[in-house]
């Protein structure tokens, strides 16, 4: 709270509560349905800037904190805060939402009421998996979210998305079912449901084991990792523009946050056990989901299998601290692997989102994805081209970018742990260059390949004013990111402690 | 022995039975008489009898054991708190039974005479303290439901539902009497706290005492409705008129669920080991057979029959777990499941068209588009019985699981996890028809008459408020025990 004043509640609730008045007053209103997400969205990210600002980068403890009791019998609280990890993960979700709802502003014709309200709902559950330091709200609040993404797909998606939504919802429902069971267990070791006091109790090797397998097929399916990342290119082809955002840009990152929240403080002996585990299926999506990534001859597809490429960099940064510490017997290495899995989330979450957009944007024109449909773009959409370009660069990790920063934090310290993951890692400056410029030349270069494409009509204002605002993100977190390290750092630094302390 | 001696036993903790039992005969007398000059006199009066004895529950709310008639009856909060879910779950029923039977042109007075004997039958097994009066209660319960699915004289579905729910329904009752029987030879005792001091002090002869409690737990599966004694629910639920669906799905599982409690929990404590594997079978059984045979189900009124089944299951987790925790969770899984069911089959009842009954899956295509708050509302309730947050299923899914895993059986834990995941597949179905499938031309339904609107919407949010602020009924149901 600042000054009594409950900031992160009404980060949760303002969406939600906007989201329900739409749903309400919008029928057949579409304009004013529009605007009252579009000022709830910016109201949110404005609120959300106090986090940023009051932020207290020398302490791990979490900070905002409400705490009230919610359900007494069980011991279950309604109870929020944030430190370096989940700060700037909020701040993530409340820009992406403003331009979330600006990219469906001409694009939605049917109910779009329901659309805006379903993504204002979304946005405030999303904000509250982040703050919610209660094993049970957290659950509430990243299973809730299902819902509104279920019917955002299956309503608003392509022409196979009942398929797609109903294997995403049973994928991601199946993975976070043995979670809840973890947490059960966990609550009568404990007596809480409170994360900060499962991160404190102390557990056996076999305990630690099984709930970290059952975190793990949780935080699995949802970064993607390998193998359960099949409902990914499935549910992000189906789904709308904005959809696929809040899913790669967003949801995704549920997935490595709950890797840093859970699973390496809670089971660190497991993690220590298992970390090869993690390494192996991280490296198989970068390596492998890579070169799947290099065939699709759909645009959209591919940065679906770009993007959980480029999340594997997140769950391996995250992994190789043990290695590294046992290698170089300082933290040092490891923060940089931690650190650069952090900035990866954050970065993954401009890129992704923007080449999402990206395609929106084209396909909003020309209704298709197909690469082979398109050729010669630039000339007739200048503007678009620079930035598609410019996103591009980020996607295959030019320096500069923010998709270096990460990318390279995360090689420099895979090198320390082995140099062989180092060599793996790497591989996606090549593989991950080549798909991306791949489908740069084919779409954008060359000379104009059919008439519809020479029809094309360059970006409105409205488009230019997001891909402006994420060309910005990008470029600003490449060249500078200190400001975001900084406030990871202590909170980092904190995890490496809690990560690298047995419990036995 | 004390209890031959003649003493006028005290009446008030029967109160509220006995005031049912007083005013639905008189009710019932009165329904030949009012029936042709008021239409709806006997309806209005059935809901204000329901208040009337609500409000004496209510009034006179136990807060401790009192055990009276010889030791036959007793009036706990257990009891009442189930009792006061039953009359607030028949209040429903009975309202959109009314619009149902007037839908569908049979609308008779005999339909809530009858309902309110259901439900003092299921007043009597909640507070039945011994085998016979258990027996007596479950009589007027089952007879008063036998002729409600048989009420519908001219469907031949109805009455081979009739016939079958009869049947099966008197061999279910004969394998529990015989297990009854078995009960009272081996112990010597009929009444449940007698029988538990028999059994610890270790003279009931055990073979016997094994049987009957075979039999017993038999019986009270097929009551339950659970697998593999379960083969009768599909096909009467299907075949009985929905209003009669909706009353036989919801406030009987609480009277089951109390029978359940008081013959093994109170009755056979001693007895925990015999009796917990058997529900062990059952559960893991259920679980499936509500899991998967769901998935091919095309009928909706099949479709909530089997995760009925499942449903039932899930209830069985707690009792599983064996500790008094345990139990509350699974009543609070039991009363929270009625009150779904009320609202599933409702929303069935409240889309009904005249003609064919509303209760195809794909007779939900496109509901978004031609009522979008109807939608939502059964959207809340698929999801509900699926267990997702924000909705109170998921909190009753969630408390068992939890009873379950404190007991040790965390394998028990998983696996009912995994067949809920299996089972959202059905739910989601559901919703998926009413969201993104385009409605056929002919699929319009009725105009939904603004009163069901109301009811549905009213249960149907519940489910969402519940969820959002659970703890009141879990610590009711808790601190029951």
């Amino acid at each position: 709270m600042i000054f009594g004043f409950p900031i992160l509640s009404t980060l949760i609730w303002l969406p939600i509560i906007g989201g329900l008045i739409v749903l309400f007053v919008g029928r057949d209103r579409d304009q004013l349905a529009k605007w009252i997400a579009l000022i709830v969205s910016v109201l949110t990210f404005l609120a959300s800037l106090p986090l940023w600002m009051e932020f207290d980068k020398t302490t791990a403890a979490m900070q905002f904190v409400e705490r009230s009791s919610w359900i007494p019998q069980f011991n279950i609280q309604y109870y929020l805060g944030v430190d370096g990890l989940s700060m700037p993960l909020v701040l993530l979700t409340t820009f992406t939402q403003i331009l979330v709802i600006a990219s469906a502003w001409e694009v939605i014709k049917e109910r779009v009421e329901q659309y805006m309200g379903a993504f204002m709902i979304m946005q405030g559950l999303m904000i509250g998996v982040f703050v919610a330091l209660d094993g049970i709200l957290f659950y509430v609040f990243w299973e809730a979210l299902l819902i509104p993404m279920f019917i955002v797909i299956g309503k608003w998606g392509g022409p196979n998305r009942v398929y797609a939504t109903i294997k995403f919802f049973l994928y991601t429902f199946f993975g976070s079912v043995f979670m809840l069971v973890g947490f059960l267990y966990m609550y009568f070791q404990s007596g809480s449901f409170s994360i900060l006091d499962f991160q404190a109790m102390h557990l056996g090797m076999t305990a630690q084991i099984l709930i970290f397998l059952a975190f793990l097929i949780a935080f699995a399916v949802k970064v993607p990792m390998f193998p359960v990342h099949t409902w990914l290119p499935d549910a992000h082809v189906q789904a709308p523009t904005a959809g696929s955002v809040v899913l790669a840009a967003i949801m995704l990152k549920m997935g490595g946050y709950g890797f840093v929240r859970f699973s390496l403080p809670i089971t660190p002996d497991a993690s220590m056990e298992l970390d090869w585990l993690v390494i192996a299926l991280s490296l198989i999506a970068i390596f492998y989901i890579g070169l799947v990534a290099m065939v699709q001859s759909d645009m959209k597809k591919l940065v679906a299998y770009s993007s959980i490429s480029h999340m594997g960099f997140v769950t391996l940064g995250m992994f190789l601290v043990f290695d590294i510490l046992q290698n170089t017997q300082s933290t040092q290495g490891s923060m940089i692997g931690m650190e650069g899995a952090m900035i990866q989330m954050i970065s993954h979450g401009f890129i992704s989102g923007a080449m999402f957009l990206m395609i929106g944007v084209l396909y909003d024109r020309m209704h298709t994805r197909e690469i082979s449909a398109y050729g010669g773009v630039v000339n007739t959409m200048p503007w678009f081209g620079f930035f598609a370009v410019l996103f591009a660069m980020a996607n295959a990790g030019l320096p500069g970018t923010s998709g270096f920063v990460g990318e390279f934090m995360v090689i420099l310290s895979s090198f320390k742990a082995n140099p062989w993951y180092g060599i793996v890692a790497a591989s996606t400056l090549i593989i991950g260059a080549a798909y991306t410029l791949w489908m740069v030349k084919r779409v954008f270069f060359g000379p104009v390949s059919n008439d519809n494409v020479a029809q094309l009509k360059d970006l409105n204002a409205r488009e230019f004013t997001i891909m402006a605002t994420l060309a910005v993100a990008v470029i600003l977190l490449g060249i500078y990111p200190a400001p975001v390290i900084d406030v990871m750092h202590t909170s980092v630094e904190n995890l490496l402690i809690q990560a690298t302390t047995s419990k036995l | 022995m004390n209890h031959m001696n003649f003493v006028i036993p005290s009446f008030a903790p029967a109160m509220p039975e006995i005031v049912l039992l007083v005013l639905a005969s008189l009710l019932l007398v009165a329904d030949t008489i009012w029936s042709k000059r008021y239409e709806f006199a006997t309806y209005y009066a059935t809901q204000v009898i329901l208040v009337v004895v609500g409000y004496l529950i209510f009034e006179s709310f136990a807060t401790e054991q009192v055990i009276t008639f010889s030791g036959s009856f007793v009036r706990d909060t257990f009891g009442d708190v189930l009792k006061l879910f039953i009359v607030l779950i028949s209040l429903g029923i009975f309202l959109f039974s009314k619009e149902y039977l007037l839908q569908k042109k049979f609308y008779k007075g005999e339909y809530f005479t009858l309902g309110l004997f259901g439900v003092l039958g299921m007043f009597v097994m909640v507070s039945a303290y011994n085998l016979i009066t258990m027996y007596l209660g479950l009589e007027i319960m089952s007879l008063a439901i036998y002729a409600l699915v048989a009420m519908r004289k001219d469907n031949q579905f109805a009455l081979e539902a009739a016939m079958k729910y009869f049947v099966l329904g008197a061999l279910a009752t004969g394998m529990l009497l015989y297990g009854f029987s078995m009960l009272y030879g081996a112990t010597g005792e009929i009444q449940f706290s007698k029988m538990a001091q028999v059994i610890a002090s270790g003279k009931a002869d055990d073979v016997v005492l094994s049987f009957g409690v075979v039999f017993v737990v038999i019986g009270l599966a097929f009551k339950l409705g659970a697998v593999p004694f379960h083969m009768w629910v599909p096909d009467v639920y299907h075949g009985a008129p929905t209003a009669v669906t909706l009353f036989m799905g919801t406030a009987p599982k609480l009277a089951a669920f109390a029978m359940l409690y008081r013959i093994l929990i109170e009755g056979l404590p001693g007895l925990v080991q015999d009796w917990q594997t058997l529900i062990i079978i059952i559960t893991v059984l259920s679980l499936a057979v509500g899991a998967i045979v769901t998935l091919v189900q095309d009928n909706l009124k099949r479709l909530l029959a089997y995760s009925g089944i499942g449903h039932v299951g899930f209830m069985l987790l707690g009792i599983v777990a064996a500790t008094p925790d345990g139990y509350s969770a699974a009543m609070f899984y039991i009363i929270v499941y009625s009150i779904t069911g009320v609202a599933g089959f409702g929303m069935i009842v409240a889309l009904a068209r005249t003609g064919n009954a509303f209760d195809k899956v794909s007779d939900f295509k496109g509901m978004n588009k031609r009522n979008p708050w109807l939608a939502l509302m059964m959207l809340f309730v698929m999801f509900s019985m699926a267990g997702i947050p924000p909705f109170i299923g998921f909190y009753a899914k969630v408390t068992v699981i939890q009873e379950a895993v404190r007991s040790g059986f965390v394998w028990l834990a998983v696996y009912a996890v995994v067949t809920a995941v299996i089972s959202a597949f059905y739910y989601l179905k559901v919703v998926k028809t009413m969201y993104f499938d385009e409605p056929d031309d002919n699929s319009k339904a009725e105009p939904v008459s603004r009163q069901l609107n109301w009811a549905v919407s009213f249960v149907s949010v519940a489910l969402l408020i519940l969820g959002l602020m659970p703890s009141s009924l879990i610590t009711l149901c808790y601190n029951s025990l």
